[in-house]
């Protein structure tokens, strides 16, 4: 009992620590905002003209980041051969 | 007062689903609890850097219309139409390895099954202090 | 050793199933350019086929239908093919993954190679996701042992 008080109340201390700048965020939804302003309306205007795919989604993953999404199969094939080295038993009859 | 509750909501809702997660990570005695708990978390991270993407009046990031480039030179394009497509990319890899982890942390439940007997954190504590 | 549950109505519909999504997956992969989608979510797709005949059925049944050591080989195969499109880039002069130089080997101009490329890189993307996942469900499902879940357990059907 004593340890769920003591986690809940290190759990509201540490949100609260995250929240203390928050009067100084951008706003919900503002197209102003730092993170909507230096190199993604560039992506937005030249997918078309440079690489002629209509999903600027997939031209960024793709193609302007194609070097993240390589070393991300890398990482899924990794967890997947880290499965197969922890669990599998050779049979004994 | 109330404008910064109302105008940035987006933030208190995440920050509450990361505390239900931290919570979980922390005060359940059972392993698989807390693997449930540290996936509530990564997943409230997620929709949080998703939600900065956001723009008043935007629509999905698909440019209507175009087949190959040749169209391309009578087509203009505003930024101001069309959601930051930035942190969709971005989380996309997240997503992907969170999965990763998740499988991971099963295999070594597993694991910790096969040698202790029990998922239960008090005891295997006991088992290890003999 | 895991002992069997007739249920034929539940065997006939997945196996109904099956085909409608891995044409599904590939139609995923196919339209990636056009509208949301690409690589990923289509190996989810077809990796999600495969888990649907391993729970209909059993897991003897089902690895009559694709055998574990091409699956092992389709692990390494979808990053195979995604290192060599960019080492093909390197080769023809250009940067690594630089997609724009392919129009030396395809007969389209620079833009549109851009266009094939990343199609080229989708698909090697799909058959690593589809090989992995597959390979962990069954690990963790019989927990590392193959052999013993294949032993068949008669203990008829149960009537109720």
């Amino acid at each position: 009992m004593i340890k769920k008080i003591v986690s809940i109340l290190i759990a509201i201390l540490a949100t609260s620590a995250l929240l203390v700048g928050v009067k100084d965020f951008p706003n919900w939804a503002d197209p102003n905002q730092p993170a909507s302003v230096h190199v993604s309306p560039r992506y937005i205007e030249k997918t078309v003209e440079e690489t002629g795919v209509p999903n600027i989604v997939t031209a960024v993953l793709a193609d302007y980041r194609g070097y993240d999404t390589m070393f991300e199969t890398a990482v899924i094939f990794t967890a997947g051969v880290a499965v197969m080295m922890l669990l599998r038993r050779p049979y004994k009859k | 007062m109330w404008e910064v509750i109302l105008s940035k909501y987006n933030y208190w809702i995440y920050a509450f689903m990361l505390m239900i997660g931290f919570y979980a990570m922390m005060a359940k005695n059972n392993l698989l609890k807390k693997l449930i708990g540290m996936n509530i978390f990564q997943w409230a991270l997620i929709f949080y850097f998703i939600s900065i993407g956001a723009k008043k009046g935007a629509t999905v990031p698909i440019i209507p219309g175009v087949h190959g480039h040749h169209g391309a030179e009578h087509l203009v394009v505003h930024a101001a139409d069309y959601v930051n497509p930035l942190p969709h990319v971005l989380m996309l890899t997240a997503i992907v390895v969170g999965v990763a982890t998740t499988g991971i942390a099963l295999a070594l439940l597993i694991m910790i099954y096969r040698r202790y007997g029990t998922l239960e954190e008090d005891e295997i504590i006991e088992e290890l202090k003999k | 050793m895991i002992s069997r549950w007739e249920d034929i109505i539940i065997e006939t519909i997945s196996r109904f199933l099956v085909p409608f999504m891995q044409t599904y997956s590939l139609y995923v992969l196919a339209h990636g350019h056009g509208s949301p989608g690409g690589g990923f979510q289509g190996g989810c797709i077809f990796a999600a086929s495969f888990v649907l005949l391993i729970i209909a059925y059993d897991i003897f049944e089902a690895k009559k239908r694709f055998s574990e050591k091409i699956n092992g080989v389709f692990c390494a195969l979808g990053v195979f093919i995604y290192a060599g499109i960019g080492w093909l880039c390197l080769l023809l002069g250009g940067n690594f993954l630089d997609y724009g130089k392919l129009s030396k080997i395809l007969p389209t101009d620079p833009i549109m190679a851009r266009y094939y490329g990343m199609a080229g890189i989708e698909t090697g993307v799909q058959i690593t996701v589809m090989a992995i996942m597959v390979s962990i469900f069954l690990d963790l499902v019989t927990a590392g042992r193959h052999e013993e879940a294949m032993e068949e357990e008669d203990v008829g059907s149960d009537s109720k």
